[in-house]
């Protein structure tokens, strides 16, 4: 919040305050605003500490329930529900005019790290609300007077994307959408699995409207509202973790739908525009399953005695939290400045459907539109693969009461491991980060990053990042060098978590001269922490040659 | 139709921080030294209105608390939770009232406020946990009331019918009454809900009136110090200890005995 680009994140997103005195709740200045924020994540601490905290564990032993083709969620969810919509936590990011709070991303992702903190399965629920930025951005005028208010007063969304046969390859998706003439409307017939919250207000559906197509050029996205009828939960699959969340095989028959934005353009446009939205919701989710093992780790370490004193006192034990903390401290940097980046180029595009864009306003658009895509993989591959191994050192911290179901420390652990699968798994996030680190962009950010000044008493810490990312640079060409794609891909993985490592490494050595007290300690593990990861795949691509491919590949 | 709701609310010492300073030398609270909070009953009433205003469009809340300015604060909170109005009633001359001149002093607010249906108040504030303000009030302007109060069943304004649910020892009962009453809330009544991001926006530089003794035509015979005959003689922290305890038979003799002992004890008379 405290970052330099806040100021001109919020002077887009408020078009210079142009809403004070029109609406009697938006903010008349920068400092009106920024205070504004203050207060809502209050509220937002508030309901976690208070109701969904509290309630997680009931709801995670009760989970939802499927009855007659409709989700029951587990009691306390409704509770839940009750109180973010009693606070007003919906419609966060939405303009006034649609009754929204008009929220920058950064805003909205703290508030939604917030809940994933008190419980990771009731924020799908609630971060599900998220959608409807997508029918914002694509739907027309009437549509969005329809459905955007519905959603700042609390209704739930869920987006219907994956079937028994299309997963991660969405390209494959059959459910099918058929126009009728006669109606003047869609319909559509067939399943969909793993569909989250899939019980919601209002889905956005992917489908395909082409008859005879098979792959992405085909499928359309559409709006389903379920006041019309149609579609019908078949059942609730029994999960892992975030047993809050609903997560729902559905049958649709003759569904009515409505159409959203122009007919194929459904994935390849809108529902690219939608993973990238729900992948920076998943990275803040996975930053609040991070926190979470943090406070457990942290305070089961302070209160448990062995061997005459409390175990926190033992470098064993003090090292895994030292080091659960100096991750989250870097993956949250990581976070929140992809969630700016995505802040300054969604209300550049926004502003510019009102009017047009300066050469300087263009120029800038371009610069932060693929700086937040860059930076998307990697905020949601890192993020959600340390909230796992955080949420696996804070069971280790609480030794075997951590395997008992009644520390919540197990619940992380269950909660965090479906972050880097769903929503892109890390290895697409590797895919997706790829053509970044081999153009030569990241490249380009770091040397930015590292023209910025340094204090003195940090310069060492900018010569480590500056050797890291040496080793880098040369493991990227020990990469390209044999010219052989599957041999890139091989390497990819290691290319992706280096770059990771000395950008986060970057965001650290930037926060710490803003803020010593918050993140020297951390500043000091990470980059240790960071050297010796970035040592580790070094070492391995060194090693790693075109001739190994064949002990690689498995039959 | 929309009710015409008053909701009376005190700013309270959060007793839940007692410091060796809590109380003044002269034997009333030490405002200044603790943390100043919502009383928490208040806010199960405060609860109640906003559910009796979300069933009953067109309702209207008006918040009365009396207090220093700084209780202004509880106003606030009220409005964000969905209160549409709030008086402080503060003077110098209203210092160091008992619950005899708190409810006079509050009676003439509301007869200033004048249409109303129903006034709802915490069943007992924390600081003083006597739970006569609420009935007093309702004694000064005439009205029936329903005290520990769970939950307002149904209020029908026409009818001037209302049905609540109060605790009782050992269970509920469910009771009628006529509009406009007095209804003080329990403690068990549903918490309140929390603040709402737009009301927190839109509040959050909001200003109160602020009424006087002259303002609300009270007395200066019944208000503050001079309209107090409550005496704090000491206060004195008691840990009952298991010997202490009696076991009496419901004789007159027992009892009569009891009253005496407690009058020596100045514990009540």
């Amino acid at each position: 919040m405290e970052h330099p680009l806040m100021k001109r994140i919020v002077e887009l997103k408020e078009r210079n305050y142009a809403d004070y005195g029109q609406y009697d709740y938006a903010p008349k200045d920068f400092e009106d605003a920024m205070d504004n924020y203050d207060k809502l994540l209050d509220i937002t601490g508030d309901i976690n500490a208070n109701i969904i905290g509290p309630n997680s564990e009931d709801v995670d032993a009760e989970g939802p329930h499927c009855e007659n083709g409709r989700v029951r969620y587990a009691s306390k969810t409704y509770e839940n529900l009750d109180a973010t919509i009693k606070a007003g936590l919906c419609g966060m990011t939405m303009p006034r005019r649609y009754e929204g709070l008009n929220l920058p991303n950064v805003v909205y992702t703290a508030a939604n790290e917030i809940i994933a903190e008190g419980d990771a399965g009731f924020e799908n629920i609630w971060s599900l609300q998220d959608c409807i930025e997508t029918l914002y951005e694509f739907g027309d005028e009437d549509q969005r007077r329809r459905y955007i208010p519905r959603v700042c007063a609390g209704e739930t969304m869920s987006m219907d994307l994956t079937e028994p046969d299309a997963g991660s390859d969405l390209q494959s998706v059959m459910l099918k959408a058929t126009y009728s003439e006669e109606d003047k409307c869609w319909y559509l017939n067939g399943v969909k699995r793993f569909i989250t919250n899939g019980d919601a207000d209002i889905h956005l559906v992917l489908a395909r409207s082409i008859e005879g197509t098979k792959d992405g050029r085909g499928l359309s996205m559409f709006i389903y509202d379920k006041r019309n009828g149609g579609v019908n939960v078949r059942r609730i699959e029994n999960k892992l973790g975030i047993h809050g969340s609903p997560t729902c095989e559905l049958v649709y028959k003759n569904a009515k739908a409505e159409l959203c934005g122009s007919e194929k353009l459904g994935l390849i446009k809108y529902v690219m525009g939608l993973m990238n939205g729900a992948r920076l919701g998943i990275a803040s989710q996975s930053v609040g399953a991070e926190q979470a093992a943090y406070e457990e780790a942290i305070n089961y370490a302070l209160d448990r005695k062995q061997f005459g004193k409390e175990i926190i006192n033992f470098p064993a034990v003090y090292d895994m939290i030292a080091r659960i903390k100096a991750k989250l401290d870097a993956g949250r940097s990581l976070l929140y400045m992809t969630a700016r980046y995505v802040d300054i180029y969604k209300c550049l595009d926004d502003i510019s459907k009102e009017r047009s864009l300066t050469p300087e306003e263009r120029a800038e658009f371009k610069k932060y539109s693929k700086m937040a895509d860059a930076f998307t993989p990697l905020a949601k591959g890192m993020n959600s693969e340390f909230a796992n191994e955080s949420a696996y050192d804070s069971i280790q911290v609480h030794g075997g009461s951590g395997f008992m179901l009644e520390y919540k420390c197990q619940r992380v652990y269950r909660d965090a491991r479906i972050m880097s699968i769903y929503e892109g798994t890390t290895q697409l996030q590797t895919v997706a980060a790829i053509r970044y680190i081999t153009s030569g962009f990241y490249e380009g950010i770091i040397n930015e990053y590292a023209q910025e000044p340094v204090a003195a008493e940090y310069a060492p810490y900018a010569e480590r990042i500056a050797a890291m990312f040496e080793k880098l640079k040369a493991c990227t060409a020990k990469a390209k060098e044999p010219a052989n794609q599957e041999f890139l891909d091989l390497c990819s993985r290691h290319l992706y978590e280096m770059t990771a490592y000395v950008i986060m490494s970057h965001l650290l050595l930037q926060d710490v001269q803003r803020n010593a007290d918050l993140f020297k300690k951390s500043l000091v593990v990470f980059m240790n922490y960071a050297e010796s990861k970035v040592e580790e795949h070094c070492n391995y691509i060194t090693k790693l040659d075109v001739d190994q491919l064949d002990a690689y590949r498995q039959e | 139709m929309g009710l015409k709701i008053i909701v009376l609310a005190k700013q309270v010492p959060d007793t839940r921080n007692v410091g060796p300073d809590a109380m003044t030398p002269e034997g009333t609270v030490n405002r200044a030294a603790l943390p100043a909070v919502f009383n928490p009953e208040d806010l199960n009433a405060l609860e109640q209105a906003l559910r009796l205003k979300d069933a009953n469009p067109g309702s209207t809340i008006t918040m009365l608390t009396m207090g220093l300015p700084k209780a202004a604060e509880v106003l606030k909170e009220g409005l964000y939770r969905g209160a549409d109005e709030g008086v402080l009633i503060t003077d110098r001359a209203l210092g160091g009232a008992d619950t005899l001149a708190t409810s006079y002093t509050l009676a003439q607010a509301i007869k200033k406020v004048g249409d109303y249906d129903i006034i709802l108040c915490g069943r007992q504030a924390i600081d003083g946990d006597t739970a006569q303000v609420g009935p007093q009030v309702a004694e000064k302007l005439g009205l029936t009331q329903i005290t520990y109060t769970e939950e307002i069943i149904s209020i029908d304004k026409e009818a001037k019918k209302i049905v609540a649910k109060r605790h009782i020892d050992g269970g509920v009962e469910t009771v009628e009454g006529p509009l406009p009453i007095v209804v003080t809330v329990n403690g068990s009544a549903a918490p309140c809900r929390t603040r709402n991001v737009k009301l927190v926006w839109k509040n959050k530089n909001a200003e109160f009136p602020a009424w006087g003794a002259a303002d609300i035509e009270a007395d200066p015979m019944q208000i503050g110090k001079a309209g107090s005959p409550t005496n704090v003689k000491a206060v004195k922290s008691i840990v009952f200890k298991a010997k202490e305890n009696k076991t009496l038979t419901s004789s007159d003799a027992d009892i009569e005995g009891l009253i005496v002992e407690l009058m020596e004890s100045n514990t009540i008379g």
